[in-house]
Formats: structure tokens, C-alpha cells, sequence
């Protein structure tokens, strides 16, 4: 199963927050699980369209996702998916 | 006086409690994001914070105990397909405004959303709705535009405390339109504005209300300041007439406050041309009618008058009672207790400050 991990940065808002695996088959599918873990982090990491946020990034094995959209990029059982803020701001 | 004093800045929720004559501070929430609005319903006195994230969206947030404890509720969201333009997909970008719907509906709240919904709640904010009604207007994705924000957006609701299904609102940029069954139905009412930013400057739908607000003491007595000058209405915003002063300073610039107790008492915060937006020669000044917009006296009594950059945003003039208090751009939080004769400060190091409300 894939690991999901998290920037410690979301602890601040769900302080339960920890690297979980996950069983979903597709990415969109993992954050709706993640969801059920923690109530309302689906909305701080998409928007209400199901687009991820402008600023938050999201890795699988190391590369930066493609679709941004509709979150198809494939991953393996084997996979470390990263969920990350972009670095923007100040 | 109200003496509670609420901030929203680029770096938190602020509150400041008047004790003893002074400003004092009472509340930090949310420390380091940035809050658009923060709104205090004098209702029920809950305080609201509107948080536009960078990285996690817009969220909202209320505290029943005046800061102690806060509770996210869900926040305005548009239902899946709704549209900005064709083709690109609205999603709420900023929440730019907020207001109750009035003492006979107590659980009403509106909310106004850049790109541009106007959101409902009938259940204290528990859930908030699309007006569908506004957000189907034939106007919208034709003539709306952007306007201090890339897309367009509700910065103003005033709701008639005679009748509080009679509502109006300012779009930046459309303009002011009118509902008087609570949201079902909108007219267009910009008549008697200039909007030199367009090929037509008296377009129906287009212009850029920067503010708009009611006259507490008669409602169908409404001003704007406006991106081309000074707009006020005597007549619920069916005509407006331009009441800003020829050559400046009053002329351009984002605020309006109108007093309590005066209809034709108003302070704005003019700033240099749209094209500059910094204070007008290096100084800051608040002006005041007191006969409707016929003339305006300069207020500079104890603010800097040089080298300063600073402008006051839309949100962030409000006046009480006597009291009268502005926050800036560069963190300058000014509160005068004697309708704007003289300033004092109460903060010279806040963050960039985006909405300032007296409260209970």
C-alpha cells in the first residue's frame, strides 16, 4: 500500500495529522480517504471544483504530479506520496 | 462610542478593547494568516474571521466568546459547474465581505465572494448558498470585471433595517445592484455614474463602487467612493450624484464612512490616482463633509505628514458615535475620538491592515 505524507504545516489545523497508508487506486481516491481520517482535509488541499489548491503541491516517488485537475497520475504499492505547501507568500 | 475595536490584517485576527481611555489590545487569533474580513454581528456578538490561506483556500471561522474559542464552519463554496466565465471554474478565491440579514431574520448572514457570488446562510452561517439569482444575471459574464482583484467581487452589503429583504450591494467591478425580495430578483442602479475606465463611461453595468455604504440614520441616504470620484444617492441609489471635490484631495481613493447620527456627515481616506495608490504628497488625511458632499475639510491633526505611503482599503474606515478609526496599508492603525478634529495612534506596527469594525 502507498504511504501518504504530510507537511507538518497541516498539523496546525488537525493536529492528529500522521503518515498513514492508504488503499485507494487513484489519487483522488486516497484524499477522499484521508478525508475520513481527518474530517475537512480534503477541502484544504482542493478546491470545491476537485482541483488541487494553486498552492499546494503534491509528489509521488519524488516527481511533482502533472495533473493537477483531476489527479490521475498513476503511483505503485509501493509509492510515498507527499503533500506539501508550495513556497509562496511571505 | 462602541469600545471594541475588530482587525482584520494580512498577519491575524486583532480585537482592541477601549479602557480607561485608551486602545488596549484583547485578542490575537489566527496568528500569521491573512484575514480579510473580520466582522463582529451585533446580533448575537459573534465574531467572525474570513482567512484567505495562501496555500489551504479560504476558510471561516466564529468565536461565540469573543475570541477565546473558534469553530470552522464550512465556507461559502460554489456548486460543482458553476462558471466565472465559459469554460473556467468558479471556486471562492476571497471572502470580501459580510453581513447580517437583520434583527426579523435572526439566522440570515450574507457573504460576498470574489469572483463574484453573492452566498446566502439562513442557519447563523452553518451553511452558506449560491445566490443563484445574481449569479445568473445577464450581465455577469459579459460585463463584469475584474477590479482591485483579478476577477470580480462583492465588497458590499447593506442590508435595510426598515425592510431587510431590501438589500444592496457594491461589485467591484459592475457596480451597485438592488434586491428588494431578499435576493430573488436584482435591478441594475448605477444611474448617475462615471466610469472613465471604460469606452462608455455611462454603462449600465461595469462600474467600480470601491465601498458602498447606508446612512444609519436614513438608509435611502447611500454613498460610494468610487474608483472615479465621490458618489452619494438621497433616493435608495436610483440616482447618484458625484460629490467629490474637484482637483482633490477628496476625490480618489477606497473608503467611506457615514456617521451615526448624520446622513450628510461622511469621512473618506484619499489617496494619489489609481495609478500610484500611496498618500497624496507623502501626508495622510482623512476628509469630512458635514453638508452631503458639498464641501470637504481636510483632517490631518496628529496623522504624518511626510514621508508616508500609506492608504486606507475599503474595509478599513468606520466610524462610532463620535470615534473614528482607520487602519492602513502599512499597518497604521488612527483612531480620532472627536469625529476626525484630531488623531491619535494606536499602533504604528501592525501588518497591512484589510478591515477595521467597532463592536460591543
Amino acid at each position: 500500500m502507498p504511504t501518504v505524507k504530510f507537511t507538518q504545516a497541516l498539523k496546525r489545523f488537525f493536529p492528529g495529522l500522521q503518515n498513514m497508508q492508504a488503499g485507494g487506486k487513484t489519487l483522488a481516491a486516497i484524499l477522499d480517504e484521508m478525508e475520513g481520517h481527518f474530517p475537512g482535509i480534503r477541502r484544504y488541499l482542493l478546491d470545491e471544483q476537485g482541483r488541487l489548491r494553486k498552492h499546494v503541491n503534491i509528489f509521488i516517488d519524488g516527481a511533482l504530479i502533472k495533473d493537477k485537475t483531476h489527479l490521475t497520475d498513476p503511483f505503485n504499492d509501493n509509492s510515498e506520496i507527499y503533500i506539501l505547501q508550495a513556497l509562496s507568500g511571505g | 462610542m462602541k469600545t471594541t475595536l475588530l482587525l482584520g490584517t494580512r498577519k491575524g485576527f486583532i480585537a482592541y478593547e477601549y479602557r480607561h481611555g485608551a486602545w488596549q489590545s484583547a485578542n490575537l487569533s489566527f496568528e500569521g494568516q491573512p484575514v480579510s474580513i473580520a466582522y463582529a454581528d451585533p446580533r448575537n456578538g459573534t465574531w467572525w474571521a474570513a482567512l484567505d490561506h495562501g496555500h489551504w483556500g479560504v476558510k471561516l471561522h466564529r468565536s461565540r466568546d469573543r475570541g477565546r474559542n473558534w469553530q470552522e464552519v464550512a465556507a461559502p463554496a460554489y456548486p460543482e459547474g458553476a462558471e466565472v466565465k465559459d469554460g473556467q471554474p468558479a471556486s471562492t478565491r476571497y471572502i470580501w465581505s459580510m453581513a447580517h440579514g437583520g434583527i426579523q431574520y435572526p439566522s440570515r448572514l450574507w457573504a460576498g465572494t470574489d469572483p463574484g457570488g453573492l452566498f446566502v446562510s439562513e442557519d447563523e452561517g452553518n451553511s452558506f448558498e449560491l445566490v443563484t439569482s445574481l449569479w445568473d444575471h445577464p450581465s455577469r459574464k459579459e460585463f463584469w470585471m475584474g477590479g482591485g482583484r483579478d476577477l470580480p467581487g462583492i465588497h458590499s452589503i447593506v442590508v435595510d433595517p426598515r425592510n431587510e429583504n431590501h438589500v444592496h450591494i457594491g461589485i467591484s467591478c459592475a457596480g451597485v445592484f438592488e434586491t428588494t425580495d431578499a435576493g430573488k430578483t436584482w435591478n441594475v442602479r448605477n444611474h448617475g455614474l462615471r466610469a472613465n475606465f471604460l469606452p462608455d463611461p455611462s454603462t449600465d453595468v461595469g462600474h467600480d463602487p470601491h465601498i458602498l455604504v447606508a446612512a444609519p440614520g436614513n438608509p435611502d441616504h447611500l454613498w460610494q467612493q468610487n474608483h472615479c470620484g465621490i458618489f452619494r444617492s438621497v433616493n435608495g441609489a436610483r440616482q447618484w450624484e458625484d460629490v467629490g471635490q474637484p482637483g482633490g484631495p477628496a476625490w480618489f481613493g477606497f473608503a467611506i464612512a457615514v456617521a451615526d447620527d448624520n446622513p450628510l456627515q461622511a469621512w473618506v481616506a484619499p489617496a494619489n490616482s489609481d495609478e500610484t495608490r500611496t498618500a497624496i504628497n507623502g501626508a495622510l488625511c482623512i476628509c469630512r463633509t458635514d453638508d452631503g458632499g458639498r464641501s470637504w475639510q481636510e483632517q490631518r491633526h496628529g496623522l504624518p505628514q511626510s514621508n508616508c505611503f500609506d492608504i486606507v482599503y475599503r474595509h478599513a474606515l468606520t466610524s462610532s458615535g463620535h470615534g473614528v478609526a482607520f487602519g492602513t496599508t502599512t499597518g497604521n492603525l488612527f483612531f480620532s475620538p472627536d469625529k476626525g478634529e484630531h488623531w491619535q495612534v494606536v499602533n504604528n506596527y501592525l501588518p497591512m491592515i484589510h478591515s477595521v469594525q467597532f463592536a460591543d
